[in-house]
């Protein structure tokens, strides 16, 4: 079956290009132009993946991020012409998961698509244990699921690839480098904001104190590594 | 008065005064200069506050004048009670003498009886106070010592006084102030002496009146202490009203300056409270009007600035999106190219490489006008600056090898920490290398990292063409080209080394190039190890070792022993580098 994208831009031009691409790299597109009816899109067409810029008539990308993440985990790629830091950090804190800066190779986007794709095939069944021995995180790599003190925590398939490339390698400092190579799959060292914003989502749904975390530790320098168990 | 005296005390022995003054000097501060630091103390405070200064005047001058007048006005005072008292004392010392002139005439000469009670009566002292005169003591004395001896003690009278009277002319009044011992106690009071010689037939007699000057002194005494006490007062008053009139002055203008202070420190909403009309409320208005225009200036600059910002971000926008559409559709256009006949082949090519070009320039010039927008930040990062350096060096192989280029990278053993923006710095180092190995002819690129106190240095070196003179200050300006008729390797944009010069500014670190023709260029981009430990104010200036100059030959012997380029000159400092460093081609491994 193919992936089914959502593409969420305002330019005519552009998406049409994309549907072109897209369609020749066997994705099955979708298109919406107004960030009002993204949401209302989503829903409907429920994609596997979606193609978000960030600056759109009706509603913000931003605003377009958030909204799609309250509800839900699907992998959002920002197409972004912002180069501004911020913009981009903007992006990432309301959920993102990666972002490609215009004007990007065609070869980039795909990608950058199938690494976020990649996922959920041939998982070993697994289980890992981390964090303070007293109040553990349980996750069942296979199930996708992750239990702190008996509640389920939900994480975007992102965050849960995350948490398991640091779990399975307990006690061990990952540089941000090895982390963006293994969850983002960038073959060469990219942006390390992303590995950092997204420890602080991480952060922010399995720590008790994300002011003082437990679970996702920082190696000042170096990078993160998984509590104890 | 003194500078003379002190200049010809001091010409003879100026030579031995030097020198014990340098040794005391160098033993540290003695008692002189600690005395001399007083001075200095007031000094500052007497430029420091105007109200000390204006108090300190008036009272001086105050003091003076004061000073001045009670003076004059004790001695008017002085004289003129001391004028009436004498035409007083005179007229009754006259009044006396004609008296006692007639008493002494009836008396014949030899009638000692007779004359007893008469000079008696002349020697007692007048007790009616009540009188002009007041209180006198008379004193008699008689040229015949038989006579003398009738007369009992009598006060005693100044020999200078008597000398006048005794050889001056007949009926001469001789008068004089002297201190005269009162009768019947040892105290000497103040006097005003009158004395005359009186001739009657029963003898020559000295006769003399004491007019006592107390109450005269203690009347001048009473204005003397009136005088110094008004005038005290009166210097007391004018400092404190000097006080006050220059607190009513500096008292705003206090307050303009610290508003001024405020301001300056960045709060432009500070305005000075305007009470009243006067001079100093002017000075206030146009104060607070400098500070609403320097506002509104300010202000205008912040909506410039956030205009040329929003407009770098809104063209950055309009352009990349349908630049996004150009790329997807060349690339799909140069992928199927084989599709193609040749000549439609070709153009897609030459789409896809110029589009390259294209961006690239884009990127860059967005780059910059975010520099001149000055809305550049950093995002900084403890790093290990050799992996920086061995970052770049791997990404620009490719480019090496086609230049058959060696680049050889010199670091320590140790990490090179500072703090940085990586992505900035690699930017600068793939600038500085990328243009050494396009303009290095084939012979090695030197790449040297170096970890100082404060700073962090990195030395690229080249060993190609090398610049004219002069233009070691134009390689950083934009779209400057050392050589129009040479062909770009690299396809720069003309701006690389612009905006790694800004990387570097706004790291707080320095960027500079030296090169000459055939020796090749230098490039030292110098970097503060923390953005709380800046670069000295001033910029040491580049120059490669002389050294180097040996291996312009191309001699690779020469080449890997040889001391690298070191800005310094410094043979110890490249040596220690050169030591250390892990081999021709060997890159450090570390990671940030």
């Amino acid at each position: 079956m193919k992936p089914r994208v959502l593409v969420v831009d305002d330019d005519a031009a552009l998406a049409e290009m994309l549907g072109i691409v897209l369609r020749t790299e066997g994705f099955d597109p979708a298109f919406v132009a107004d960030g009002s009816r993204a949401q209302a899109a989503f829903e409907e067409f429920k994609p596997d993946i979606v193609l978000l810029d960030l600056m759109l008539p009706g509603m913000n990308g931003l605003e377009v991020c958030r909204a799609i993440r309250a509800t839900s985990g699907t992998p959002i790629v920002m197409l972004t012409a912002k180069t501004d830091t911020v913009d981009i950090v903007l992006g990432l804190e309301q959920g993102a998961d990666d972002y490609v800066v215009k004007p990007f190779k065609p070869k980039e986007l795909i990608a950058r698509m199938r690494a976020r794709l990649r996922q959920h095939e041939d998982v070993p069944a697994e289980t890992l244990t981390i964090g303070p021995a007293e109040d553990p995180v349980h996750i069942d790599v296979l199930a996708h699921q992750v239990v702190r003190g008996g509640r389920p925590i939900a994480l975007t398939p992102l965050e849960f690839d995350l948490l398991v490339a640091l779990a399975r390698k307990p006690r061990q400092v990952l540089t941000r480098e090895l982390l963006l190579e293994q969850v983002w799959g960038y073959r060469h060292a990219a942006d390390t904001r992303l590995v950092n914003v997204h420890v602080q989502r991480l952060r922010s749904k399995v720590e008790r104190d994300p002011e003082n975390p437990e679970v996702v530790l920082t190696v000042r320098g170096v990078g993160y590594r998984a509590g104890a168990a | 008065m003194t500078g003379p005296r002190s200049s010809s005390r001091r010409t003879p022995r100026a030579d031995g005064a030097a020198l014990t003054h340098q040794d005391r000097w160098l033993a540290g501060p003695s008692r002189t200069a600690r005395l001399q630091a007083l001075p200095g103390a007031i000094t500052r405070l007497w430029s420091r506050s105007l109200q000390i200064r204006v108090a300190a005047t008036t009272l001086v001058v105050t003091g003076v004048f004061v000073f001045v007048i009670g003076v004059l006005l004790v001695n008017q005072i002085s004289n003129g009670v001391l004028r009436a008292k004498r035409a007083v004392a005179v007229a009754q010392a006259n009044a006396g003498l004609e008296s006692a002139q007639s008493m002494l005439g009836t008396i014949s000469a030899g009638d000692v009886t007779g004359i007893a009670p008469v000079l008696r009566q002349l020697s007692t002292p007048n007790e009616d106070t009540s009188a002009d005169s007041g209180l006198y003591y008379t004193s008699i004395r008689a040229a015949d010592p038989t006579l003398q001896r009738l007369l009992a003690t009598q006060p005693e009278v100044p020999d200078t006084l008597r000398s006048v009277v005794v050889h001056g002319a007949t009926r001469t009044q001789a008068i004089q102030y002297a201190e005269v011992r009162k009768p019947g106690t040892d105290t000497t009071i103040s006097a005003l002496v009158v004395g005359e010689a009186v001739t009657a037939p029963a003898g020559s007699f000295e006769l003399y009146y004491i007019f006592p000057l107390t109450s005269e002194q203690e009347t001048l005494a009473l204005v003397q202490r009136t005088v110094l006490f008004a005038g005290l007062g009166l210097m007391a008053l004018i400092a404190i009203i000097a006080v006050l009139v220059t607190r009513q002055v500096v008292r705003p203008m206090r307050l303009v300056a610290q508003t001024a202070q405020r301001i300056s420190g960045g709060d432009l909403s500070q305005r000075v409270v305007v009470r009243n009309d006067d001079e100093l409320a002017v000075l206030g208005r146009s104060f607070n009007e400098m500070a609403v225009s320097l506002q509104g200036q300010i202000r205008r600059l912040e909506e410039l600035s956030r205009l040329q910002r929003r407009f770098t971000s809104d063209v950055s926008h309009e352009l990349r999106t349908p630049l996004t559409t150009v790329r997807m559709a060349t690339e799909l256009l140069h992928s199927r190219r084989e599709e193609f006949p040749p000549d439609v082949r070709r153009s897609a090519e030459l789409l896809r490489d110029e589009l390259d070009r294209f961006e690239l320039l884009l990127g860059d010039l967005l780059e910059i006008s975010r520099y001149d927008a000055g809305v550049a930040g950093l995002e900084l990062e403890p790093v290990d600056v050799r992996a920086l350096v061995a970052t770049v060096v791997a990404s620009t192989n490719h480019l090496a090898v086609s230049q058959g280029c060696e680049v050889r990278v010199h670091a320590p053993g140790g990490p090179v920490p500072a703090e940085v923006d990586p992505r900035r710095i690699e930017r600068v180092l793939r600038n500085l290398i990328g243009n050494a190995i396009d303009h290095s002819e084939g012979r090695p690129v030197d790449v040297t990292v170096r970890g100082r106190a404060q700073a962090v240095e990195v030395l690229v070196r080249d060993h190609g063409v090398g610049l004219r003179p002069g233009e070691a200050g134009l390689v950083f300006n934009r779209f400057w080209r050392g050589d129009p008729s040479r062909s770009r390797l690299t396809g720069g944009t003309g701006l690389g080394l612009a905006i790694s010069l800004e990387d570097a500014r706004l790291h707080g670190g320095w960027l500079q190039a030296w090169g000459e023709r055939g020796r090749g260029a230098l490039f030292r981009l110098t970097l503060p190890v923390g953005p709380d430990q800046p670069l000295p104010a001033e910029v040491p200036a580049l120059e490669p070792d002389p050294n180097d100059r040996d291996r312009t030959d191309g001699s690779a012997e020469a080449a890997s022993e040889a001391a690298l380029p070191s800005a310094d000159g410094s043979r110890a400092a490249v040596a220690a580098d050169a030591s250390a460093a892990t081999g021709v081609r060997a890159v450090p491994v570390g990671t940030s």
